[in-house]
Order: structure tokens, then sequence, then C-alpha cells
């Protein structure tokens, strides 16, 4: 950047380059294939699991290659936070792509809209359909065609300290009311703040919007509804429970904070995802793990309501490998391999079979997830569908730093999404 | 013998340049641009729009919201950028014990990339469990929300970008300094002229022409610092610190389908106004007289 007009003109130059040399390499002899029968080659996977629990899924990958020796199996991590970006830019590019990717459920109608993704019916990859849940079923779907296969399928749930909340004589809270009034009690008695309130990321911002009884858009009648009442209430209680310090809040790096605070027991509550368990359970506020307890996230005034969330697979369209990408696909989405990621790292299967094994019916916080999971609200499955968290996010902000009101905030949400789905009222 | 130059400057230049002007005319976005992935060959299907692009971006609120902040932004830094540089050039143009580690040490933040420097920062500015709070602690201060107030947002930019910035100052301010003759001084000394006579009658006249690039260059990258905004706050809290750049990256990376024209249009409101600002700086420099 300092190094200024040089430094850009070799970058520049350099990027030319390596433009040109891949353009040149086209052609690749990949075609890996299954033509004596075998699969070949190599499969480029992209996950997206986070620190504590990339070393479980790079092993499981790499598990592909013990059924199939004359595959090779790249597993290259993705933050979350950057995959959705990186590889847009990759297919867009036709260069760099993965073959295999693990998607978020709102990611995989987008990439299909732009022609990303192989579609998966027929193929290997999708074995026997029969045995997913059908709300895992229901993001893999766009216009009439499959996908990606799912993986994994989650929800929030209110993570709380049970220790922290023995100490305040408060019970776990039922609704954000209820949690308004315990916090003083906690923070008298515990000197610990009730709860962490990502203000940093906009999926968060939906139990409290579907606690109002409210949605961002109603995508089968093409209707914008967050800036309905619903959406000024669930602003307001954002900003309530920030204001009164029942909750503490950041506009940047939630996703550590809350989990530090959580961890170290500065906060008694959090509301997040299976995908957390391994992570909070290495706290030193859990060094006993039966003190995590995991609860339905409170209610708002109307309802009570979280997000469906999960992850899925997606082939990318361009892969030299389809093949081997299918069967990938398939080993990674099999029940075999939910059953131990399910052990390893308490995330919840999206195979029905699975949930029949013992050791995975037992498991405590499937046990707690899984009712969760079957009440949580599918999210409109629709191109837009990531698009739509951006607005959220600026808009939170904004309430919570006191920037803008919840009304100015819900209407301002309200005209970024006209904008960006053109043919809603 | 040119013919390399203008065929390098057509191709990292102008293409781009002209390619940029082009879609901004349209209605490009992801899903209508052509592209080629696997089998599937997606045809074009943009059209040309003329100006409505441009239309809704001046007609609409955040254009003139985000330049206002984008101005004083670019104002704040370049002229603590340019004061704190020059201070410090001064001081170390003097011959004293271990300058060459001064030296070193001052242009250690040049070398780091910079999006380690920014990370680090963020680090830094973590409300509840950065180092600066901490200290804050320490003396018994509450915390400050660093990058969770809009105010206080702005004020830590504008410190990262200046901390990035002044060892370029240091480093061209250091090298006019050290091209004005000792005679100067030593004759002004003589005169019975004041440090500070000294100062503004000879170091401020012989740093003009080093002054005058340096700031219109720092200027020109200050309005386009896209990465200590967007590493550091996304733009946020809200859009409070999103500049001009950081918003027409938003515009073409965030949303989706990425919307390539309006993106290429605020670029292309970007360029004109730099290119304003310079005509405008050098028309001034050259009724001081000086020749650039």
């Amino acid at each position: 950047m300092r190094r200024g007009i040089r430094g850009a003109t070799a970058t520049a130059l350099v990027a030319g380059l390596a433009l040109a040399a891949t353009a040149c390499g086209g052609g690749d002899s990949g075609d890996g294939g299954n033509s004596g029968g075998e699969l070949s080659g190599t499969v480029t996977f992209w996950d997206t699991s986070n620190d504590a629990e990339k070393a479980t899924y790079r092993k499981l990958a790499e598990g592909f290659q013990k059924q199939h020796p004359k595959v090779r199996v790249k597993y290259v991590n993705v933050p979350f936070g950057d995959a959705n970006a990186k590889f847009k830019n990759a297919a867009g590019g036709n260069s760099g792509a993965p073959d295999v990717m693990r998607t978020e459920v709102a990611w995989v109608a987008d990439f299909a809209n732009l022609g990303y993704l192989a579609p998966l019916d027929g193929t290997p990859a999708l074995d026997t359909t029969d045995d997913y849940l059908p709300q895992a079923v229901g993001s893999t779907k766009f216009k009439g065609k499959t996908y990606a296969a799912p993986q994994v399928i989650d929800t929030l749930g209110l993570f709380y300290n049970k220790k922290l909340l023995k100490d305040a004589g408060v019970e776990v809270p039922k609704t954000f009311e209820e949690l308004s009034k315990a916090a003083k009690k906690i923070k008298a008695k515990t000197g610990a703040t009730a709860l962490y309130l990502r203000g940093d990321d906009p999926y968060w911002f939906l139990p409290y919007l579907y606690g109002e009884g409210g949605d961002m858009v109603n995508a089968r009648d093409k209707v914008v509804e967050i800036d309905d009442g619903a959406g000024v209430k669930a602003f307001k209680t954002i900003k309530d429970l920030v204001d009164s310090k029942a909750a503490v809040t950041d506009a940047t790096d939630g996703q550590e904070n809350q989990l530090k605070a959580l961890k170290d027991g500065d906060v008694a509550m959090a509301v997040d995802g299976p995908w957390d368990i391994e992570g909070a359970r290495a706290g030193k506020a859990f060094k006993d793990k039966k003190n995590l307890g995991v609860a339905p996230v409170p209610g708002g005034s109307s309802a009570q309501g979280s997000p469906q969330g999960g992850w899925n697979l997606s082939v990318y369209a361009g892969s030299k490998n389809l093949q081997a990408s299918y069967a990938f696909v398939k080993y990674m989405s099999s029940a075999k391999v939910q059953q131990e990621t399910n052990e390893k790292l308490s995330l919840l299967p999206t195979r029905k079979s699975v949930y029949d094994v013992p050791a995975v019916k037992n498991n405590e916080m499937v046990k707690f997830f899984k009712p969760a999971v079957d009440g949580a609200v599918q999210r409109p499955w629709i191109a837009e569908g990531n698009s739509l968290f951006e607005p959220v996010k600026v808009q939170m902000n904004k309430v919570l730093t006191g920037a803008a009101t919840p009304e100015q905030a819900a209407e301002a949400t309200g005209n970024a999404y006209r904008k960006l789905l053109k043919d809603y009222k | 013998m040119v013919a390399p130059v203008v065929l390098v400057i057509g191709v990292i230049i102008g293409y781009p340049l002209v390619r940029g002007v082009f879609l901004s005319l349209t209605d490009a976005n992801e899903a209508n641009v052509e592209r080629n992935i696997g089998v599937n060959h997606l045809p074009a299907t943009y059209k040309f729009t003329g100006l409505d692009n441009y239309r809704a971006v001046l007609s609409d609120g955040v254009f003139w919201d985000r330049l206002g902040w984008t101005v004083l932004w670019t104002v704040g830094c370049v002229s603590l950028t340019f004061l704190t540089g020059l201070a410090l050039a001064n001081m170390l143009n003097r011959t004293l014990r271990g300058r060459t580690f001064y030296r070193l040490a001052l242009i250690l933040p040049w070398a780091i990339p910079a999006f380690i420097s920014v990370f680090t920062w963020r680090m830094l500015y973590n409300e509840k469990n950065g180092i600066l709070n901490k200290l804050l602690a320490g003396g018994g201060i509450d915390a400050v929300p660093w990058l969770n107030d809009p105010t206080w947002a702005k004020l830590s930019v504008i410190a990262v970008n200046v901390w990035l910035g002044v060892p370029f100052m240091l480093v061209a301010l250091l090298g006019g300094l050290q091209s004005i003759p000792g005679e100067l001084y030593e004759a002004a000394e003589m005169d019975g002229a004041s440090a500070w006579q000294r100062f503004r009658h000879i170091t401020v006249p012989g740093l003009r022409s080093v002054s005058s690039t340096v700031i219109l260059l720092s200027t020109i990258w200050t309005f386009n610092m896209f990465p200590v905004i967007f590493l550091l706050t996304r733009g946020g809290p809200g859009d409070a610190t999103e500049i001009l750049v950081t918003y027409a990256y938003r515009l073409s990376f965030i949303d989706s389908p990425r919307n390539f024209s309006e993106s290429a249009a605020w670029g292309v409101l970007i360029l004109v106004l730099l290119s304003v600002v310079a005509v405008v700086y050098r028309r001034a420099l050259r009724k001081q007289g000086e020749v650039w």
C-alpha cells in the first residue's frame, strides 16, 4: 500500500502474468473419473469448520483415501467468514475453485443461481435421500433441482453456566424479558453479566425477530416483512438488553469475544450453536463438563424461535473430477461420517438413521438440539438469502451504538431489501 | 522506442479503465455476465443503461454521507501524518547517538505488511480482551469502546492510518531536510534568527517541493485506503467508518449477485473526484511559483 505506485504496478504485472499462465494451463488432464471403474485424481475440499473442529474434519476427509487409494484428498480449511467471497472469486474466475465445498445452507441457492454448482440429482452423491431430515433437504433445493447434500444441521440455543445461575438463584430464562429481570440478581450475586449479545452478526438477530412473530421476508408471497412492527420491536429488545446492562455486546470479533466471555465465566449465558460446544467446554468455567447447560433460545413477546442453519456439501460445476467429487460428497455425508462427527464434535447429523444409534441418541447435546432443530424456523431459501443479512448487520450496529432508533433501523433494512429484491412488495 | 511503454500502459491501465467505465454504463452483475463453468456456458445478458447508475448513486444520500466522512478522514489523516512526520524528521536531522537505530525503528511500520499491522491493531483495540483497555483498567479508567462506538471507531481508524503513514512522510521529509544546505542555517544563526525563525524561513520553503508532492500522494492514498478500514472495522460499527472505496467494495462483493455496474460507477466517481483534487492542487501550487 504505502509502498505505493511501484508496488502496485508490480502486483498488477504479477497478477496479469498469473492470469495468463492459468489461462494457458487449462485443459489439464485431470479427467480423473472412473474410466477403469476405479476413482482416481485429486479432490480439493474446502472445509469451513472452526478451529475446534477442523482437525476432526481433516481426518474424516482424508479417510476417503482409504476407500479410494488412487484419489488424493486435498483438504483446505477456509475460515467461514471468507469462504463465500473466496469461492465466488474462484468460481467466477474459473481458477482455484475447489471440487467440493462445505457450503452454508443460505449459500446453496445463491451459488446455484449463478451457475456455480453441479446438480446432484441422479448422481452417486445422493444415494438415499429419504434418510435426510426434511428440513435439512429444504436448503439443498433450488428451482426444482438438488445442489447439495446436507451434512450438519444446527440452530441456536441458549448456552448457560449452571453454576452461575444457581449461585444467583435464578431459573433459566424462557423469554428475553425474564432474562432481563434475572440480570440484576446475576450481577449482584456473581459479578457476571447475564448475557453476551452478538451485536456483530446478523444471524443472531433472528431469534429476537422470530420472538416478535416477525421474519425478514415472506418468500412465498414476495413481501418484505422486517419493517413491520415485529422488526422494530426486535431492534428495541436488543437495544434495551444492552442499555440496561443485562447484556454486553461488540461490533467486531463477536465470535471470539463471546466464546471467551462464556469460557471465562464473565457472562452467565450466550446464544450459541452446536459448533461452539467443544470450544466452550475447553474453558475454565466448564472444567466440569456438566456445568454447561443448553436451553431453547429465549422467546420474545409473542413467540419463540431460532433460525435453522447448518452445512451442506456442494460440488463445483467446473470440477475436473466430478465422479470422484460425487463419491466424496456421498462419503462425507454418509451415516458413518455423520456419526463420527457427532461423537467427536457433538454436531447434529442430517440423517434420520444416525439418530437411532445409541451413542448419538444419548449424547446430551443431541438430546437438547434435536428437538430445537425440529422446531427451528426455516429461512427463505432464495438466491438472495445470504444478502439479506448485511443490511441487518449495519442496522443492528447502528441501533446498539445509538446511531439509529429501532424504527429507523427497521425502515432502512426494509428499504435495502426492496432494493435487493426488485419484485418484492 | 516508446512502444513497450505504450503497450504496458495500455494493458495494465487503459483496458481496465475503459472496461470499468463501460461497465458503469450497463446493468452488469454477477448473474448476467458471461461465464464458463465446466461444461456450462452462460452468455452475457446485461444491457446498456446509459447514465442510470450515476443518477442512482448521486441521488442517493449514501454517497454524500460517505463522501463527507471520506473527506474528513483524508484531511485528518494527511494533516496528522504530515505534521508528525515533519516533527520527527526534524528531530532526526541532527547527529545524535543511535540515530540509525531510531531511523530503523521509525521505518518498521513500513516494513510490516499492512494487513498484519492492522490485525495487530485490531487485537489491541479489542474492547474486552485488548491490551489498550487492560492498560487503561490498570490506571483505573473505564474500558473505551474503540471499535464499537462510531466516534471512537473513527478516531481509531485514523490513528492506525497515521501510524502506518508516518514512516513514509518521515523518510521523504528527512531526505528533503538533508538537501537544504547547512550554510543557510549557519548564516541565519549569525544574523540572530531564532530556532522558530530558522524553521519558518529556511526549513519550510526548502521542503516545499518535497512536501507538496508527498501531500498530494498521501491524499490520494488515504482517500482510497481500503485495507485499514476494511480490516479494522469492515466499515462498522454500522456504516460509521465506511469510506467511498469500502462502500464500493460492499456493493460489488458482499451483496449477491455482485453488483459490478454500480460498483464501477462508484469507482469512476472516485477517480473523477481525485483527478479534480489533483488538478486543483497543481494549479494552486503553480500560482505559488512551484513547478511540478
